[in-house]
């Protein structure tokens, strides 16, 4: 098993009644609500817990791509990135990832993960996303029905100026460039790999299947729900005739340790409440732009809480909801163990996305969960997929002789 | 009223026209709501013109819509529509959408109209008065916005849904977007229409429109309602300062979904190009 530590960075000040009161966490929150002075400290907590989480021996240190919201502070995950190469120095750094059709042209991104993957010493993972339909099309104001056409334009874009060695010309429909010619180019070779939020779609099933990228399902609706999702995945591998390694997929889910069940409700129950109630309340009218899923998708979906009823009521669930649905494995080691064993073998997925620090968790208590998981859960979890623990297709390649400036800074002082 | 579909550009779209009346030709765009089999705006407009209604691909069951990308595209298709048909210097009249497409067709060509008809037109953008974003708005909170009465809304937004044996029941504004069945289905249809009118509207409605209309020579009446919500009056205004021959017919309480509610006014505006 590979563990990432994947940090959402939310802002942690929104209000008791921020529910009450405000339309929506993501696209029209205004920022007034956003002081840059407590900014400074939060940014510098979230990043101290990334390291902090390759200390306590994750695999992986996650970021991603939001925009004009308060649910997730980074809307360039590559800068966040770039701080980790320097106090970092093992874990996998992850960008999941850059929202590319976003970017014109996108060669920026081509090139900001190659500088990434260079700096890293080879530690890099790259993420594609489609991106949620609030940041790619409400805030980034992309055509809804042009954003697939958009990212599938900038994965040809990417993949060739990575691997060419000569300029080339791209005559794409957004994308047009007389000379293409990235510098740095990517340490790993061909390029690193690359990990594919998706949603369902069997188009994305395939694509992933396709380009041997990873399949990663997230959401924070729990691995009960993400069952079925995960199975159409796992059929579809297996109609392609290609190996069922557990890698090829990877999954997010919502996680707090404490010493014992009763600690670890009484630590994390009330930043569970703010993530789930404050930072997930997105007015449904941004959830899904007309024609930014494909009709074909949206006749096999499930309807969408678009209700007056379903506005209403959505994320406001009760902590036996959340446990019970496994929304949250919360509890002692042991009960983690057991839940996260459980979810590992029934969704088959080689890749934990572990979503440790939430909501307005105080950094006192995302360190307690995190080195808890660290040192009594991954142990116990980390060799349950023993035929294939030689496949590195999905993971970072780091080169061996890579500088350590965390450690040689500590070294100067 | 005659309902059938024709082939534009080469195959490029199937596009379903709805053909109704006598009188002078008229080619009527339709907003991005779309019209319904035998729509009772098109009847009405059928009592003076000889109406051509044709709808965009992603609208009733008209394909093709990958193959309409810009501006340019939505405008041509225009062209094609007439040219299949053999419509020779209609009368081009446009609701919302359909307006902004109509006055590209007319500042493009406007030696090809007999005249244009823009009701609660798009296609400008005024910074001091930012529409609301149609495309962030759930179902049930639609008409209020383009509607004077949000009742008689409900009702034509929800019209060509088959109820069943439920057709003549009188159900409920709120009952009926809490029914999954018909929602599921709004929201197909809502993706088909509003991912086809967001090549062109989306985000921000405009395409450079106000830098053509200077050609738009020919003789022009802008319908507006006063109490539209969606664009208001100071819409109406640009749209007559920035074309040649425009006059302003303004409806007094009506909103941007004028020609189903004050159906009579808006014929009588357009009255002039018989």
């Amino acid at each position: 098993m590979k563990f990432t530590f994947f940090h959402l960075m939310a802002w942690p000040h929104l209000a008791d009644d921020f529910r009450e009161k405000h339309h929506s966490v993501w696209v029209d929150v205004p920022n007034s609500l956003y002081d840059p002075a407590r900014g400074h400290e939060v940014y510098h907590n979230y990043l101290d817990q990334l390291e902090y989480a390759e200390q306590c021996g994750f695999d992986g240190l996650g970021v991603n791509e939001h925009h004009s919201n308060a649910y997730g502070l980074m809307p360039s995950p590559n800068l966040m990135a770039a701080t980790l190469t320097r106090r970092t120095s093992r874990a996998a750094i992850m960008v999941l990832g850059n929202s590319i059709a976003l970017y014109n042209p996108a060669v920026r991104v081509a090139e900001e993960f190659a500088m990434l993957d260079v700096m890293s010493g080879g530690r890099f993972i790259g993420g594609f996303p489609v991106g949620t339909s609030m940041d790619t099309n409400y805030a980034y104001g992309t055509v809804p029905t042009e954003t697939r056409e958009r990212y599938a334009e900038a994965h040809e874009l990417i993949i060739k100026a990575w691997t060419e060695r000569e300029p080339f010309a791209f005559n794409g429909r957004y994308n047009k460039l007389r000379y293409v010619n990235i510098w740095p180019r990517p340490l790993q070779q061909p390029y690193p790999a690359i990990h594919i939020p998706g949603g369902g779609s069997v188009e994305t099933y395939d694509f992933c299947i396709e380009n041997t990228y990873s399949y990663s399902y997230l959401s924070y609706s729990g691995y009960l729900r993400g069952r079925d999702l995960m199975r159409g995945y796992w059929d579809q591998v297996a109609s392609r005739a290609v190996d069922e390694s557990p890698y090829r997929a990877g999954f997010a889910q919502v996680i707090c340790v404490g010493e014992t069940d009763a600690e670890a409700e009484k630590l994390y129950k009330q930043h569970i409440d703010y993530f789930y109630n404050r930072c997930l309340h997105v007015y449904p009218g941004f959830g899904e732009a007309p024609g930014y899923r494909t009709i074909k998708t949206l006749k096999r979906g499930a309807i969408p809480q678009l209700t007056p009823k379903g506005v209403k009521t959505l994320s406001q669930l009760s902590w036996k909801e959340l446990l019970d649905q496994r929304y949250v494995i919360c509890g002692s080691p042991e009960t983690v163990r057991e839940q996260c064993e459980e979810m590992i073998k029934d969704l088959r997925f080689g890749n934990l996305f572990c979503l440790m620090a939430l909501g307005d968790m105080p950094n006192e208590k995302v360190r307690h969960s995190t080195r808890l998981f660290g040192e009594k859960v991954m142990p116990k979890l980390r060799h349950l997929w023993p035929d294939y623990a030689d496949d590195n297709r999905f993971w970072c390649r780091p080169v061996a002789n890579r500088r350590h400036p965390d450690r040689e800074l500590r070294g100067v002082a | 009223m005659k309902s059938y579909l024709i082939e534009t550009g080469n195959g490029r779209t199937q596009t379903r026209v709805l053909e109704t009346g006598a009188g002078p030709q008229l080619l009527y765009l339709h907003s991005a709501g779309g019209v319904v089999e035998n729509d009772p705006f098109l009847e009405a407009l059928g009592q003076q013109f000889h109406v051509y209604a044709p709808s965009l691909p992603g609208y009733l069951d008209s394909e093709g819509a990958d193959n309409l990308r810009t501006m340019l595209d939505f405008t041509l298709w225009g062209f094609d529509v007439m040219e299949v048909l053999g419509i020779e210097h209609p009368v081009v009249v446009g609701h919302s959408m359909g307006g902004m497409i109509a006055a590209e067709m007319a500042s493009l060509n406007p030696r090809a109209f007999k005249g244009l008809g823009l009701i609660s037109a798009a296609g400008l953008w005024l910074d001091d008065y930012p529409m609301p974003d149609i495309f962030a708005k759930l179902p049930f909170e639609l008409p209020d916005l383009l509607f004077s009465d949000p009742a008689l809304g409900t009702q034509i937004i929800s019209e060509g849904y088959d109820f069943g044996s439920n057709q003549d029941e009188l159900v409920s504004f709120m009952t009926r977007f809490q029914d999954e069945t018909f929602l599921q289905d709004f929201l197909i249809k809502n993706a088909r229409r509003m991912g086809t009118a967001g090549k062109i509207l989306f985000p921000i409605p405009e395409r450079g429109l106000s830098e053509r209309l200077y050609r738009a020579t020919l003789p022009t009446v802008i319908v507006w309602g006063d109490a539209d919500k969606l664009m208001p009056m100071p819409y109406a205004e640009a749209f007559q300062r920035l074309l040649p021959h425009a006059e302003l017919v303004t409806i007094a309480g009506a909103a941007h979904m004028a020609p189903y509610e004050q159906t009579g006014e808006v014929l009588s505006a357009l009255a002039r190009f018989h």
